[in-house]
């Protein structure tokens, strides 16, 4: 079999994950989405592998050990998902914002004094 | 002879005010010892050490105290006829005025470190005396410049004191920095920085710049005793505690000027200009402050005046080449104003004021201080230079010396020859001093009499002083002394003895000129005796000087006492506004004296105003050019770095959304980026 078709496979499979991972909503579908990814980078591993006829199939290997992560990996994942919609009600990524600076402080600064006096007030904010 | 008593003398008073300054807070009760033990310690070993010396005796000793690349600084001890002379001097007012400030400062809180001060000064003032090289003489010569400034500056609660305290310190370290050059030069020239070596490099004749020498090292001379474009700052140092004007600016530190001329004379005598301009500068102070001094209305301000005046003296006699009639005038002088300074502090701690005009409406003021009353009244019958008191032999012995440098015969007793001194010199001195003696003789019976004797006093009500001052109180100068109602302890025995002790070399020291195997064999063995033309003539002045001033206040208390208020002057001045209806009745001499001058010399004829014009305010304009350029250039660069960091950091926190999808949508367009970067 000619390299290009699983080359091609996985390189759709990872813009396919790239695209679910960037722009789905539910955190599930997020990490089906890095799934996908990841298993478009074993597909390709196994490619080669087969392509170079390598004698020690390290591209097999590494795809067992991708795998094993991967497992693990999901299992954490849905871990944290599962603790999030405990805490807030929904597994919707975009409101998972809490990290993030928010806005209004932002129009607080822009009305405080400029030099030290702000300096200052940054710092007891 | 055991060189550890001499260097015993500066260390003990230095020794005792550290322990004033570690203890006094603590245990207040040890301040008092502490004070005065060990300056009156140190008096007796000066006088212990002058007898051992004996006299016509030079003792030097030096040990090296640091290696330099030049001239090498030693700590060196030189003893003569003239450091004994004025140690046992300096140790007799520095106990005097220990003793006497237990009482004076009985109640202030900081008399432990006003004590510690005094006593560090007095150490200082030794170490000048005594030192024979000049780079630690300097150092002792600092350090009173610092002890000055603390304390005048003992009442820094008040305007007056702070500013007086800068004052001082600034305008003596004016003539500091060209002193400091002066010694350089001197030591670079001699090679040796030991007064020894530069005496005989001087009489060698190996100095390269005798006349720059002596006129830098005279910057520092007219700062450090008050002489003519550096006088500013004696009169306003008044502001300090009254003890402190009697020991700093009486008898010590404004004598270490014309002690310091007086050991270096003979570097003097190389340059007949630098004669000729300290001639002058004398000529002008003296003239200058008897005037002032005719006109001030402070009792204080008066006698500073008259310091300055009499430092003219002494300096010309130095201009006359006469370093024995100068010293002799300094020991005299030292005593007899001591002596007045305390007199007038017990006199304005009975007072509650500084005024003379206000002293004179307070009735019995001379029953309520009769020893104050009787010492002044001996110191200024000295300070006039009427016979037999010190005043006026030492007075006439500068004006013997004046007259023979104006003969062309100075007597410079062996260190150089007489025509060393241009005859210029010797009649600038003598015309001037003449002038002077009149003068001083004025202004010391107008202070008297106008204080003491005043009628407008006798005539009110005697009602009991407690009345009269409050009257007068809120005009009056600030007076810090605390209240002192009752008259039975106006004079306490610590104030009451000093003086009396301060009045016998008042009265008897001046006979020791009349010999030349007693104080002249002391000093340089030349001869003290006045000479009969001079002191026709000095005493003759004074005289007269004293009969129109009591003519002069004969005539005001007539007026006065006729209820016609005095003419008013033109020249009548806002500073007096201060105290203005009482001002009117007060029978001045020194008004109908002065005319026209009494306004301006009662401002010390605006020096301090031409000052500010010509030096405070370009510095001030100066510092406010610095402070423009500081605020608002370098500031703005710092606040602009500021403001820009601030502003980028804004623009960074937009990126910070918290939604993790943005986050990587940035990751990948970075690693398209970079993989586009990597394979073009």
């Amino acid at each position: 079999m000619h390299l290009a078709y699983p080359v091609v496979l996985a390189a759709l499979l990872f813009s396919v994950g790239v695209y679910g991972v960037l722009a789905r909503r539910n955190v599930i579908l997020v990490l089906m989405s890095v799934e996908l990814m990841l298993n478009a980078v074993n597909l390709n591993l196994v490619a080669f592998d087969a392509w170079l006829r390598d004698s020690l199939h390290a591209g097999q290997a590494l795809t067992l050990f991708t795998i094993t992560i991967a497992a693990a990996e999901i299992g954490l994942g849905l871990a944290i998902v599962l603790l999030l919609f405990r805490a807030r009600g929904t597994a919707d990524i975009d409101r998972a914002i809490a990290l993030g600076d928010p806005a209004e402080s932002t129009a607080d600064v822009d009305e405080a004094p400029v030099g030290t006096e702000a300096l200052k007030g940054r710092a007891t904010a | 002879m055991n060189l550890a008593l001499p260097a015993l003398v500066p260390a003990l008073p230095a020794l005792g005010a550290a322990a004033t300054l570690a203890v006094g807070r603590r245990s207040p009760g040890l301040a008092r010892p502490l004070a005065i033990v060990p300056v009156a310690v140190s008096a007796v070993l000066a006088l212990v050490v002058a007898i051992q010396l004996g006299t016509g005796q030079v003792l030097d000793a030096a040990t090296r105290l640091t290696p330099t690349g030049g001239p090498e600084i030693s700590l060196a001890i030189h003893l003569d006829g003239y450091s004994s002379l004025i140690s046992v001097l300096v140790g007799l007012v520095a106990t005097c005025v220990q003793v006497y400030s237990t009482a004076y400062l009985k109640d202030d809180p900081r008399y432990p470190s006003y004590a510690a001060l005094v006593s560090l000064f007095t150490a200082a003032m030794f170490l000048v005396v005594y030192s024979g090289d000049l780079i630690v003489l300097l150092v002792g010569w600092e350090v009173m410049g610092i002890c000055s400034y603390f304390l005048i500056g003992h009442h820094w609660e008040t305007e007056d004191a702070r500013s007086a305290s800068l004052k001082a310190f600034l305008v003596t370290k004016l003539g500091d920095v060209p002193f400091l050059f002066g010694i350089f030069l001197l030591g670079a020239d001699a090679g040796s920085f030991r007064i020894e070596d530069v005496l005989r490099a001087a009489g060698d004749g190996r100095l390269g710049h005798p006349t720059l020498i002596a006129l830098l090292l005279l910057a520092g001379v007219a700062g450090k005793s008050a002489q003519f474009p550096l006088h500013t700052w004696l009169p306003d140092a008044m502001a300090g505690p009254t003890p402190v004007s009697a020991l700093i600016h009486a008898a010590t530190m404004v004598a270490a000027g014309i002690y310091l001329v007086a050991r270096l004379l003979p570097v003097f005598l190389l340059s007949g200009a630098a004669l000729v301009v300290l001639a002058v500068m004398a000529a002008v102070t003296m003239i200058g402050s008897a005037l002032c001094a005719l006109a001030q209305d402070d009792l204080k301000r008066v006698l500073a005046y008259s310091t300055v005046g009499q430092l003219g003296y002494m300096a010309g006699a130095l201009a006359s080449g006469d370093r024995e009639a100068s010293v002799f005038h300094l020991v005299s002088h030292g005593a007899f104003k001591a002596l007045l300074f305390l007199a007038a502090g017990v006199v304005i701690h009975a007072a509650h004021t500084n005024s003379i005009s206000a002293m004179s409406r307070i009735p019995g003021l001379r029953k309520r201080v009769p020893d104050a009353y009787w010492t002044m009244a001996i110191a200024l019958i000295a300070l006039i230079g009427l016979p037999p008191f010190s005043g006026f032999f030492s007075k006439e012995a500068v004006l013997t010396a004046a007259e023979h440098a104006a003969n062309g015969e100075a007597l410079t007793n062996g260190l150089g020859p007489a025509s060393a001194v241009p005859q210029a010199a010797g009649w600038i001195v003598l015309i001037s001093a003449g002038l002077t003696a009149l003068l001083t003789a004025a202004y010391a019976a107008r202070l008297f009499l106008v204080t003491f004797h005043s009628p407008a006093g006798a005539a009110l009500p005697a009602a009991g002083g407690a009345p009269a001052v409050a009257d007068h109180e809120p005009d009056a100068p600030y007076s810090p002394e605390p209240d002192e109602a009752d008259p039975a302890v106006a004079e306490p025995p610590a104030m009451r003895w000093p003086l009396w002790v301060l009045a016998v070399p008042t009265m008897g020291f001046g006979i020791a000129g009349l010999r030349s195997d007693w104080l002249p064999a002391l000093l340089d063995g030349g001869s003290l005796k006045p000479s009969a033309v001079t002191a026709v003539t000095g005493t003759g002045l004074a005289v007269v000087g004293v009969l129109l001033a009591y003519g002069a206040w004969r005539a005001a208390t007539a007026r006065t006492t006729e209820g016609l208020p005095a003419p008013a002057e033109p020249g009548r001045v806002p500073e007096q506004a201060g105290a203005p209806a009482a001002e009117v009745i007060v029978a001045d001499p020194g008004r109908a004296l002065l005319g026209p001058l009494f306004g301006p010399a009662r401002h010390g004829f605006g020096v301090d105003r031409l000052y500010s014009a010509l030096f405070v305010r370009p510095v001030e304009a100066a510092a406010r050019l610095v402070r423009f350029l500081d605020r608002e250039v370098v500031e703005t660069y710092v606040r602009g770095s500021g403001a820009g960091a601030e502003l980028l950091g804004r623009v960074v926190r937009l990126a910070q959304t918290g939604n993790a999808q943005t986050y990587l949508s940035a990751l990948l367009a970075g690693v398209v980026l970079l993989a586009v970067l990597v394979a073009v």
